[in-house]
């Protein structure tokens, strides 16, 4: 176990920072309104509850234990040796936030930024497993995710792990490239979103029985679209005060890293409304949501270091591939995605990050008496492939095989009779909209 | 089939580490490091296939 020196910020990077984290919440609202408005009516009731808890328990199980093993950058952490270079593994600070206050208040804003991140990591996976995930098995689901994977993945990527030292031990760029969290966020989020769909398999109906997939239309579209507006701001704040915390950029780099937040969003929500009307005849308003989404999700990684042209090309190509994604899954993989939580994260964090291995331009800097100019940074695409590569070939297993063991105790899809009745029936004994309810007796009794 | 997909995600993955560490500056680095990529897609479909495949068959 190692301690190195602790980060420092200025007052003013201080105060910013904290003003964007207080942005943060407004992404978790959205991402819920997404979520509900793209369900049925008779389930909206639970996917708000379900998020509420959802992120309770993300708090919680960061607040025991997620913090420790993700640790920050110069703090403690755990060090094996491969080939004479030192990977940090997982972090070594103590339990329950302990000495939090004689830390630097880099660290306190770092547990802030941590705690909500996880909490949004948490609720993606709410989207795809829509309309027949337990309120219990979401909870229990989430308490693995923000106690196991999250830590891990974050200590590496943010918290001077191996990923993060990609460029100081190996040459690889700046190392795994990652401000916002398009990977430790959105992609873990969808990554886990696609364990849970393929875990609990297809709501009823769904599918028919030649395999032809049934549409079922979510039930409030102004609670999607008013979504995607808190979620904008949120990521503002997500993608800013990353910016500030894990990379230590300028305050005044902050109003580009929100343009460039912004233009990928409208361009990938505009290119999926541009796609579904080409194809369809109309624009579609759930497609929209998830480009609008997936652009924001892909924004994230790169956003510090890339000019506003980059961010409208990464959010055109972000707003197809979420659109094709979610006909591709649906279509071929007959996988059941309500929400479209792992086209709009996964497939747009996972695309963010590419892009950010393309496009990034870093301060123009020397190595070995080279200059490299701003864009010219050998190896940071491949450093952005690795990461890629652990988030595919690590955390989607290690994701999978934590709700699959979970799902072998604790079964986490609802019984036959719930998904027909409603899970605020079922699960809450109310409705979340009582006064549209048709009670049969009314009609019968005179 | 399941299984054999979630192997080579982790097959995949470990060739990307491998190629980090022992083909540290080899101009043929990105090329192993595609290869990872490339074994965890073909694992990413055989894990797709097999709950297509299971779902198929239930009904």
């Amino acid at each position: 176990m190692k301690t190195l020196s602790q980060p420092g910020l200025s007052e003013l990077s201080t105060v910013l920072c904290t003003a964007l984290i207080l942005l943060i919440p407004l992404a978790l609202a959205g991402i819920s309104l997404i979520n509900t408005g793209l369900g049925r009516a008779r389930s909206a009731a639970h996917l708000m509850m379900s998020s509420l808890c959802v992120i309770s328990v993300a708090a919680l199980v960061y607040f025991l234990c997620g913090f420790a093993w993700q640790g920050f950058a110069g703090g403690p952490s755990h060090f094996i040796a491969i080939a004479g270079k030192e990977w940090s593994w997982i972090g070594a600070g103590p339990f329950f936030l302990r000495r939090l206050s004689s830390n630097h208040v880099s660290v306190s804003l770092t547990v802030m930024l941590g705690m909500l991140s996880v909490g949004l990591a948490a609720m993606i996976p709410l989207g795809s497993g829509a309309e027949r995930w337990r309120l219990g098995a979401a909870c229990a689901s989430t308490a693995l995710l923000a106690g196991i994977t999250f830590p891990i993945f974050a200590h590496w990527v943010w918290g001077g792990g191996w990923l993060a030292q990609l460029g100081v031990n190996y040459g690889l760029g700046e190392g795994f490239l990652d401000v916002g969290g398009s990977g430790s966020v959105q992609a873990l989020g969808g990554l886990t979103a696609l364990s849970i769909a393929w875990i609990l398999g297809p709501r009823h109906g769904k599918y028919t029985r030649d395999g032809m997939p049934s549409a079922i239309p979510g039930h409030n579209s102004v609670f999607v679209i008013v979504g995607c507006f808190f979620a904008m701001l949120g990521w503002i704040g997500l993608n800013g005060a990353g910016a500030i915390l894990f990379t230590e950029a300028n305050p005044n780099r902050i109003v580009p890293i929100a343009i460039n937040t912004m233009l990928a969003a409208a361009t990938a929500g505009l290119t999926g409304a541009v796609i579904t009307k080409v194809r369809f005849g109309r624009p579609d308003a759930s497609l929209t949501a998830n480009g609008w989404i997936g652009g924001l999700a892909a924004s994230s990684a790169g956003c510090a270091y890339i000019e506003p042209a980059e961010a409208v090309a990464i959010g055109i190509v972000a707003g197809a591939l979420v659109i094709f994604s979610v006909e591709f899954l649906e279509l071929r993989l007959s996988l059941d995605d309500p929400g479209g939580s792992i086209s709009a994260h996964a497939v747009g964090g996972i695309w963010g990050l590419l892009a950010a291995g393309f496009l990034a331009r870093f301060p123009a800097h020397v190595v070995d008496r080279i200059v490299y100019s701003p864009s010219a940074i050998p190896g940071q695409l491949l450093a952005q492939l690795v990461g890629i590569a652990t988030l595919i070939g690590f955390v989607l297993p290690l994701t999978y095989g934590l709700n699959w063991l979970l799902n072998r105790y604790y079964p986490q899809r609802i019984a036959p009779e719930g998904e027909r009745q409603g899970m605020d029936l079922h699960e809450l004994g109310a409705g979340a909209y009582p006064e549209f309810l048709t009670h049969s007796e009314e009609f019968t009794q005179h | 089939m399941r299984l054999l997909g979630f192997l080579l995600l982790l097959a995949g993955w470990v060739i990307t580490l491998t190629a980090v560490v022992l083909l540290s500056g080899k101009a043929f680095l990105g090329v192993f490091v595609l290869a990872g990529v490339g074994v965890e897609l073909m694992g990413l479909v055989f894990v797709s296939r097999s709950y297509s495949t299971a779902r198929e068959s239930t009904d």
